[in-house]
């Protein structure tokens, strides 16, 4: 029993040392100095976040978020002044980003990641790459252009989601009188919409772009109304790493700055993309605008 | 576990978050009793006619029985929901669709819990006629009752009387499926659970509350239905009194 009892506080011991020794001073710490070690940088990717970070046809990853990831790597690369970096990558979920992060099994993720300040407490984020907006889907001939206009009308949300949340209050809030009808996926929501059920959806824009790009007739369908909230997507981190994050978010910036980054948002949100050739035909919006003129990491929740 | 979270305050409807529950379990109490009515009336109706001597009645009995019987509960939920406006004609289906979305998804989900236990019940009702001895008909026919006056008056009332227990397990398996009309839109007791959890994120506590508040359902129906059953048991048939 002692034995056993000796055995698990060693183990116990040994987790701290998991997470990489401290720098000595002057040299590289945390992320880069791990990376340098192993000669290996592992990348958290998703599976299935169209546009940012997603398979193709021939299960490679693209997006978005996944170019960012690459140029971020280049960036590793230089700075480390390693020729030969092994790049590995590892698929995540929204469940276990998270968790796998913190113990080491992936360096860092660019993806649809959130940046808000109760994740911030566990993780640390890069400098934001997008903004989502929660907007309307309606019909091209539907009487709805903004939010005022939902009185009195059928309007679909997905459970469980922000917009749901919002929609339910401004309800009470101005006597809005709105059905609201809320259904357990984003692809049920949109059928409510098409099939007539609902006359508007309310939702996270470029979410609202995707499940349209998937409709009978993409084109019947327009994003409409004030933004009534927003949400920055970062690349995630290891928490207390100064130098990897000045990297992470230098390169963004540049790619911002130097238009490079204008150019991947009209090659993935404006152009057909794998592995369908859909279009999401999302514009540029003007916080978006605003960021690549002014690149900053400030998470609006 | 925290127990305190059904008193606290609900993120929209300046509810408490107990009510969500209570409102949920209300609009299971209403689907029951409404899918029942339609349960009865059209596995009444089937049953009887699966045992008429025409072959046209006795066919569409069975044919309703086939297909009612036969399809997952859930895939018949998104038919009448997502199939059934679209075959409506033109102008009757836009109205459905346009109806307000609480009763619209009640209804949808009544028409469609109905029938499918309907045709279970249907098949009782058979059970329960052709349990009695062919005699019993021939008497009445023969005392110059019409068909219609021997079911009504000889038939209908011991089947019923047979098939009692056995309703009652339907009853009882037709509350617990009304949850399923929560992937339809219909905001009952399971759906309210399922909010409740994204808003609150405590699984333990929710679903313990929804499992007592079904269990306390049912097992009111099972004892009221006993009462019922003793009083109408046929005398002379097993544990009933003989008079």
């Amino acid at each position: 029993m002692k034995k056993v009892f000796g055995g698990l506080l060693f183990l116990l011991l040994l987790i701290p040392c998991g997470a990489g020794a401290a720098p000595a001073a002057g040299e590289l710490g945390g992320t880069l100095a791990k990376i340098k070690k192993d000669g290996v940088i592992i990348v958290g990717h998703r599976e299935s976040s169209v546009p940012f970070s997603y398979y193709d046809s021939a299960q490679n990853v693209v997006g978005y978020a996944q170019d960012y990831s690459r140029l971020i790597v280049e960036a590793v690369k230089k700075k480390l002044g390693l020729g030969d970096l092994t790049v590995k990558l590892v698929p995540v979920t929204s469940q276990n980003r998270i968790p796998l992060l913190m113990n080491g099994t992936y360096d860092f993720e660019c993806g649809s990641t959130t940046n808000n300040l109760e994740r911030q407490k566990q993780v640390a984020f890069s400098n934001t790459f997008f903004i989502v907006g929660t907007q309307l889907l309606v019909h091209k001939d539907s009487p709805i252009k903004d939010f005022p206009d939902l009185k009195g009308r059928r309007v679909a949300v997905t459970a469980g989601t922000t917009s749901e949340k919002q929609l339910f209050f401004m309800n009470d809030r101005d006597k809005m009188d709105v059905q609201i009808i809320s259904t357990p996926t984003f692809g049920d929501s949109f059928r409510a919409l098409e099939s007539g059920r609902a006359e508007a959806f309310f939702l996270d824009d470029v979410l609202l772009a995707g499940e349209r790009s998937r409709a009978k007739n993409p084109s019947d369908w327009i994003i409409v109304g004030t933004p009534q909230s927003y949400e920055a997507y970062g690349c995630m981190m290891r928490k207390e790493d100064p130098e990897f994050k000045a990297l992470v978010d230098e390169t963004i910036a540049q790619a911002q700055l130097s238009g490079a980054a204008e150019k991947g948002y009209e090659k993935w949100f404006k152009q057909p993309i794998p592995p369908r050739n859909a279009v999401m035909d999302f514009d540029l919006s003007d916080a978006m605008k605003e960021l690549f003129k002014h690149p900053n990491d400030k998470a609006f929740q | 576990m925290h127990w305190g979270i059904f008193f606290e305050e609900a993120p929209f409807g300046g509810v408490q978050y107990y009510q969500w529950l209570l409102h949920g379990l209300a609009v299971t109490v209403e689907l029951s009793v409404c899918s029942w009515v339609v349960a009865f009336l059209a596995g009444s109706l089937f049953g009887i006619m699966r045992t008429l001597p025409h072959v046209a009645f006795r066919a569409a009995g069975g044919l309703y029985v086939a297909v009612f019987r036969n399809i997952p509960l859930i895939a018949q939920f998104f038919i009448w929901y997502l199939v059934v406006p679209e075959l409506l004609p033109g102008d009757l289906g836009y109205a459905l669709k346009a109806m307000d979305p609480e009763i619209q998804f009640f209804l949808l989900a009544a028409a469609c819990l109905g029938l499918f236990t309907g045709g279970r019940i249907c098949e009782q009702v058979r059970s329960g006629i052709q349990a009695q001895s062919q005699g019993q008909l021939n008497a009445g026919l023969a005392l110059g009752l019409t068909l219609f006056q021997c079911y009504r008056h000889v038939i209908m009332p011991n089947a019923y009387r047979i098939i009692m227990p056995p309703m009652t397990s339907e009853i009882l398996n037709m509350i617990k499926n009304s949850a399923v009309a929560s992937t339809i839109g219909v905001i009952d007791l399971s759906a309210q659970a399922n909010r409740l959890l994204e808003y609150s994120a405590r699984p333990y506590e929710s679903f313990i509350a929804i499992t007592l508040a079904y269990v306390t359902l049912n097992f009111s129906v099972m004892l009221l239905m006993r009462l019922v059953e003793r009083k109408v048991r046929l005398p002379g048939s097993a544990g009933g009194s003989h008079v």
